[in-house]
């Protein structure tokens, strides 16, 4: 890229926040880009069906909402780019983003940088990434044919990527630090009702243990103390998320876990500079908070635009 | 636009196995978000060392003879193969400037 763009809305991230916004800015008439790393949708695209996505009764499949996000706002004229960024730079009035083919700069400035899945910390998960270890049922789930594999965490996430691993896998045993899970009731249900599905109750994981790939979980029991090695060929780890906001450390307001510090008008402590979807700090992180952030956003960017 | 060959179960002795040049592989499948994240990262290789690395792709789920014989159990998984070894595996979406110094150092 060698000439300067400077565009009215420059949105990081391609996942429903980042698309919604890219959509009411561009139907506001306003340039506006969104710089996607991967896949739209995001992690909604690495999700295998979404089904408390209110419109679609029968659940879409997370690539196809992805998918169907950035068409819409690119038919508006949104301009969707997938690229690396290396560098966020706030302190002027035009905002900064350096990605790996040059630079793009923005009159407003929305962050929609979502969140990636938590690591456990334990000795043998970064040995045995992709060797058994996996953040994403959807990616590696079919590797699994017919083995046992373990799933960690309670959560919609770790229920859901469960049930979805059912239809490789022999059996899929959840490992959940408590003694009753957080996923939605309906989910549970599912779960509970299906016959390879195991539970592993009040644990956690100790160590994930191989050679050349995964061969066994050892887990403990956070009660009794107890420890025991559960023989597994794989690992889905489902235990939470960081938000993706190491490039802006120092530039807006955050809380400790790095979550951008906005209110419902998703207003950072940088004006021009807005925060919408996962890697703002708010309650509930949906598809469906995600899709309104970003409308609210995008508005907040128009009115913002408007009084420059 | 350099040159990115897409091999399989079929091919992959005489293209990759057989090949003069290092190659590196990307076993990818459609349905994989993060596989899209490192495809243009694999095409940037494919320019940068054009002449040096013959670059392909191998869609592990047509061609799941292959992807079970060198041990992948996640996708993406970007191997380097020199003299028909395995000399490099990346797994996961990198940045470009990591895989480009794994690659360079073998090249």
């Amino acid at each position: 890229m060698a000439e300067e763009k400077v565009y009215d809305v420059l949105i990081i991230g391609g996942g429903p926040a980042g698309l919604t916004a890219a959509l009411y800015a561009a139907r506001s008439r306003l340039k506006a880009v969104v710089l996607e790393r991967g896949m739209a949708g995001g992690q909604a695209a690495t999700t295998h069906k979404i089904e408390n996505y209110p419109g679609f009764p029968d659940g879409i499949l997370g690539p196809d909402l992805g998918q169907a996000l950035e068409q819409q706002a690119t038919n508006f004229g949104a301009e969707f780019v997938q690229t690396e960024i290396e560098g966020v730079d706030l302190s002027g009035d035009l905002k900064t983003v350096k990605a790996y083919e040059g630079e793009y700069k923005g009159r407003t400035l929305i962050l929609a940088t979502g969140a990636d899945p938590k690591k456990l910390g334990v000795k043998g998960e970064e040995e045995l990434r992709g060797r058994g270890v996996s953040y994403c049922a959807t990616c590696d789930g079919a590797f699994f044919k017919d083995q046992e594999v373990i799933v960690v965490g309670g959560g919609d996430a770790a229920v859901e990527e469960a049930l979805f691993l059912t239809r490789f896998a022999k059996k899929v045993s959840i490992v959940h630090r408590r003694d009753q899970l957080r996923a939605a009731p309906v989910i549970q249900e599912r779960a509970k009702a299906n016959e390879k599905v195991a539970f592993i109750w009040d644990s956690v994981v100790d160590e994930i243990k191989g050679e050349k790939h995964v061969e066994g979980v050892v887990v403990k029991n956070v009660k009794t103390g107890e420890t025991k090695t559960v023989p597994a060929a794989g690992i889905f780890i489902y235990v939470g998320l960081v938000p993706n906001t190491a490039l802006l450390k120092g530039q807006v307001g955050m809380d400790p876990q790095g979550y951008i510090l906005a209110g419902e008008d998703t207003m950072t402590s940088k004006p021009g500079v807005f925060a919408a979807g996962d890697c703002r700090k708010k309650p509930l992180r949906q598809v469906v908070t995600a899709v309104s952030d970003g409308a609210v956003a995008a508005m907040a960017a128009t009115k913002n635009l408007e009084e420059e | 636009m350099a040159n990115i060959f897409q091999v399989s179960d079929h091919d992959f002795e005489l293209e990759v196995l057989n090949a003069h040049l290092p190659v590196l592989v990307d076993f990818w499948a459609p349905w994989c978000g993060p596989c899209k994240m490192v495809a243009p990262t694999v095409e940037a290789m494919a320019e940068e060392y054009e002449g040096r690395l013959k670059v392909c792709k191998l869609n592990v789920d047509d061609n799941p003879q292959t992807a079970s014989a060198y041990g992948i159990m996640g996708i993406p998984t970007v191997a380097v193969f020199k003299n028909g070894e395995v000399v490099q595996k990346i797994v996961g979406a990198v940045p470009r400037e990591t895989m480009k110094r794994k690659v360079e150092a073998l090249l």
